[in-house]
């Protein structure tokens, strides 16, 4: 089971070149196609003199085995978002393998193999687009090559289909695995040939669905939760209630009587305790006496920090301003007709099923790692500083994730980190970091608490003559100038008829940690901007169809019109509607793919009723139209509950949605049918994990400003009154 | 102190506190991880097993109350409903990140133990409990009534 020449071969820094493990490998052939990312050469760097923690298995993205089946290695993090199953279609497509014979194995972090192994910002599709087609088409190639040898006939007249080699002249036809010797020995393609989209046969068609329903069916998936490794302790931690607390001093006394607590010991984010199992930790952690040192704490609540941001929005703090988006003269005075927008959002966590956790062993210079994790080469870095080794030492199996919404991908892999301190005191034994739900929801990494503040002057045609538009919000990240928190505003095609465009972004900093969640800066400038729409097409006298489709015509917004277009026919957009109820639209762009959708809503009890939304959809090519109305459905779902109920909010600093008593979640009563349609497109194909959230917002908003005049300026819509003041307007 | 419990049709003894949650019992010491915590207070449903027969959030069900119980988890759960409704799920590949979906295919059985053909309103009293966070909610509820038919197609 060595190959230290395939190993070579494969990691040999060629841009744009085939890379192949000419020989068979434990009996599979082996392709793989070279990352072509510029970081590719920090790989070796990364990787440090470390070995290839997997060479034999992990590596190339596709293996071909002498049982004819056809394994793609998946470098992504799978967290439901069925990314694994459009990977394997790509190669599957090109190949012209069987699909009912693709497996998907995931990969093991591996830089100098995979390149980046990072999931965010739905690219996993985009980002992988060429590299697997053209993996699949060079195995192709090479199988026809091999066969039109063996025939002693031309490759042209070689045709494979489902996994079978055939020559359509004498009818002779042979499997992959009949063929793996001889394709294993011919020379790869530089540039092989890739199909247009016209002639695939599983791409865009229902057949391609997902490939890890029956372990998920039979409780046999097995997550990180689920890891039992021999002589393995559990671990939970004391954390600081609040945010930038430190810890002062505790006694472990008591926890340490508790029968199969083994240990307790201070890290830096808290108070570790191991025990033989999960119980014995939680009542070993709740037996603890810790106190904390809060004089750089975050003690502030929700209501005082929304006044500060207002005020930050209104330039009297010293906070200077990032500039994202500018036309004309920025400073123009504005009128006095000027119309006035404000808009709070409170932080919001991820709350995935599975709370956060992660398995470490530290042996020496050596670190394992199981976690389900979206920046697995992060995760390597850090890992590597915790354990005083090299990242080429860190050996990560990735496993698929009970949710992770952005979650799972931190600047700082805080969870993992965690995870790494606890096991530098197990003396060499695996330990396995179990959150709790109110570790979960109270550890942050929550999307920003954000205000919004907008001055818009129409034109005499009614559209935006002048657009003043202010946000206040922590960074998500240290570095890029926050622009994440103004994508969606950036670039908006509704700026097109405005002369003067004044776009500012101010970061204030406090000690409550930021992070993606899922749809990013999105999640709260797709609300306004599509809100904010809607109300000016209502000052204008405008259907707001009509209003958006002047802007999207103006702009050239085409992707948009096809998708407002598509809309209003599936919709039902403009025909009666029974009394009580309204429709409202929104129409967002998200990581490259453009969503829109009409909720169907009325009031009832003083709070909207969602009983069915039409979506529409341009991701470009469609891989697989199963899981693109999968994501819209599960979008739309994530998206309501945040338009509704999601709020995590502050009160002396301690945060007060412990669970999914305080913290709800829409459930199977509340949701409503959705219907998806997919825009026909030949364009590069875009992500879906995200971009179904943005739009329901919004969606709701509008219809309910047709119902009740009254626009909303806060969210969530039922905040009782976990925002304390916030939907105090600040308008002047 | 040491428990009797019976677990998917065999009898195990089990050494531990008898205010331990049946989850842990179950997850900790009989290696059954099907069963998922999620919330510990009964909120979200992850942790549903049939305890006599009856959905019940494990949880928050202290290993001394089940001791004289029949317990069966995911792993285990059988019959024509089960079937039924493994079949449906796998026809439209309900799960996403699939963390939900053994408490949620446990009380999806037990419902259609009790009601032949289910109305969406059934679907909403049995249902609501189980949070899933990937709101595959509609799926879930398409496959119920798709395994409801299988069933009354069965007996008829």
């Amino acid at each position: 089971m060595t190959e230290s020449k395939v190993e070579k071969r494969r990691f040999a820094m060629t841009r744009r070149r085939l890379i192949l493990g000419g020989s068979l490998v434990g009996g599979a052939l082996v392709v793989g196609y070279t990352a072509t990312h510029p970081m590719q050469v920090a790989g070796a760097i990364l990787q440090g003199g470390g070995s290839d923690p997997e060479p034999s298995v992990f590596g190339p993205f596709v293996r071909i085995g002498a049982d004819d089946w056809v394994t793609v290695v998946n470098k992504h993090q799978e967290m439901g978002q069925g990314i694994h199953t459009a990977l394997a279609a790509m190669v599957a497509e090109e190949l012209d393998a069987d699909w009912d014979r693709v497996r998907v194995v995931d990969a093991r972090g591996n830089f100098r193999a995979y390149g980046p192994q990072l999931t965010a910002g739905s690219n996993s599709v985009a980002s992988n687009w060429d590299t697997l087609r053209n993996a699949g088409a060079a195995a192709r190639t090479m199988f026809v090559a091999a066969a039109a040898a063996r025939w002693g006939v031309s490759p042209q007249s070689i045709a494979i289909r489902d996994s079978i080699v055939s020559h359509t002249g004498s009818g002779r036809s042979a499997t992959f695995a009949e063929l793996l010797t001889d394709a294993s020995r011919q020379t790869p393609p530089q540039a092989p040939e890739l199909k247009q989209p016209e002639d695939y046969r599983l791409i865009g068609t229902d057949r391609v669905r997902r490939k890890d329903t029956v372990p998920k069916i039979t409780g046999g998936q097995v997550y990180t939760q689920d890891v039992d490794l021999p002589d393995m302790l559990v671990a939970m931690v004391a954390h600081s209630p609040r945010f930038g607390g430190k810890l002062a001093r505790f006694d472990a006394s008591d926890a340490l009587k508790i029968p199969a607590v083994v240990d307790a010991f201070a890290i830096e984010t808290g108070v570790a305790v191991v025990a033989e199992n999960t119980f014995a930790a939680r009542r070993g952690r709740d037996a603890l006496r810790v106190e904390w040192d809060d004089s750089k704490a975050e003690t502030r609540s929700t209501p005082e920090l929304f006044r500060y941001y207002h005020e930050v929005a209104a330039g009297r703090t010293d906070i200077e301003p990032n500039v994202l988006e500018t036309k004309g003269h920025p400073d123009a005075q504005f009128g006095s007709d000027v119309l006035e927008f404000t808009f709070d959002f409170p932080y919001l966590a991820h709350a995935p099923l599975e709370p956060m956790n992660c398995v470490a062993q530290i042996d020496g210079w050596d670190i394992k790692i199981m976690s389900g994790t979206q920046l697995v080469t992060l995760d390597q870095v850090h890992a590597a500083r915790i354990g005083l080794t090299i990242p080429g030492k860190v050996d990560i199996e990735v496993l698929p994730a009970g949710g992770s919404f952005g979650r799972r991908g931190t600047a700082t892999s805080d969870f993992v980190v965690e995870c790494l301190r606890i096991a530098r005191h197990t003396n060499g034994r695996p330990v396995k970091l179990i959150w709790t739900r109110e570790d979960d929801m109270a550890g942050g990494f929550y999307r920003p608490m954000v205000h919004h503040r907008a001055w818009i002057e129409l034109g005499p045609d009614g559209f935006p003559a002048r657009w003043r538009h202010h946000v206040v919000s922590q960074e998500m990240v240290p570095i890029g100038g926050n622009f994440q928190n103004f994508e969606g505003i950036t670039g908006s095609p509704y700026f097109v008829t405005a002369s003067v465009v004044d776009g500012k972004i101010f970061s204030p900093s406090h000690p409550v940690q930021c992070g993606f969640w899922r749809s990013v800066g999105l999640s709260h400038t797709g609300m306004v901007m599509e809100h904010i729409i809607d109300q000016l097409a209502r000052q204008a006298r405008r259907d707001p169809a009509d209003y958006r489709w002047a802007l999207y015509q103006r702009a050239g917004a085409a992707r948009h019109l096809a998708v407002l277009n598509e809309l209003c026919l599936k919709s039902g957009w403009g025909s009666p509607i029974e009394t009580g109820w309204a429709r409202g639209m929104a129409i967002t762009e998200c990581f490259g793919t453009v969503v829109g959708q009409v909720a169907e809503v009325r009031i009832q009890e003083g709070r909207p009723v969602v009983r069915k939304v039409t979506a529409v959809v341009d991701c470009g090519i469609p891989i697989s139209p199963d899981q693109i109305a999968a994501q819209m459905e599960g979008s739309i779902g994530f998206g309501l509950t945040a338009a509704l109920y999601g709020a995590v909010t502050l009160k002396d600093g301690f945060v007060q949605e412990t669970n999914f008593d305080s913290y709800p979640i829409l459930r199977m009563n509340e949701m409503p049918t959705v219907e998806t349609h997919i825009i026909r497109s030949a364009n590069r194909p875009t992500g879906m994990g995200e971009p179904g959230v943005p739009p329901i917002a919004p969606a709701v908003a509008n219809a309910m400003l047709i119902l009740t005049g009254s626009p909303t300026t806060s969210l969530p819509i039922l905040s009782g009154n976990a925002l304390g003041n916030s939907n105090v307007s600040v308008r002047s | 102190m040491s428990y009797a419990i019976f677990v998917n049709g065999q009898i195990h003894h089990v050494e531990d506190d008898g205010q331990t949650p049946l989850l842990w019992v179950l997850r900790d010491t009989l290696k059954l991880t099907g069963t998922k915590y999620g919330c510990g207070v009964a909120q979200c449903g992850a942790c549903t097993v049939h305890v006599d027969g009856q959905p019940m959030r494990s949880c928050t069900l202290p290993l001394e109350i089940v001791a004289s119980s029949q317990i069966t988890t995911i792993e285990a759960v059988e019959g024509a409903e089960a079937e039924a409704v493994r079949a449906a799920w796998l026809a439209r590949d309900v799960p996403q990140c699939g963390f939900c979906q053994s408490g949620q295919i446990m009380c999806a059985v037990a419902l259609l133990r009790t009601v032949g053909s289910p109305t969406d309103g059934d679907v909403d009293t049995a249902m609501s409990g189980n949070i899933c966070r990937c709101a595959t909610y509609n799926r879930i509820r398409a496959a119920i009534h798709d395994a409801a038919g299988t069933l009354r197609g069965q007996t008829t």
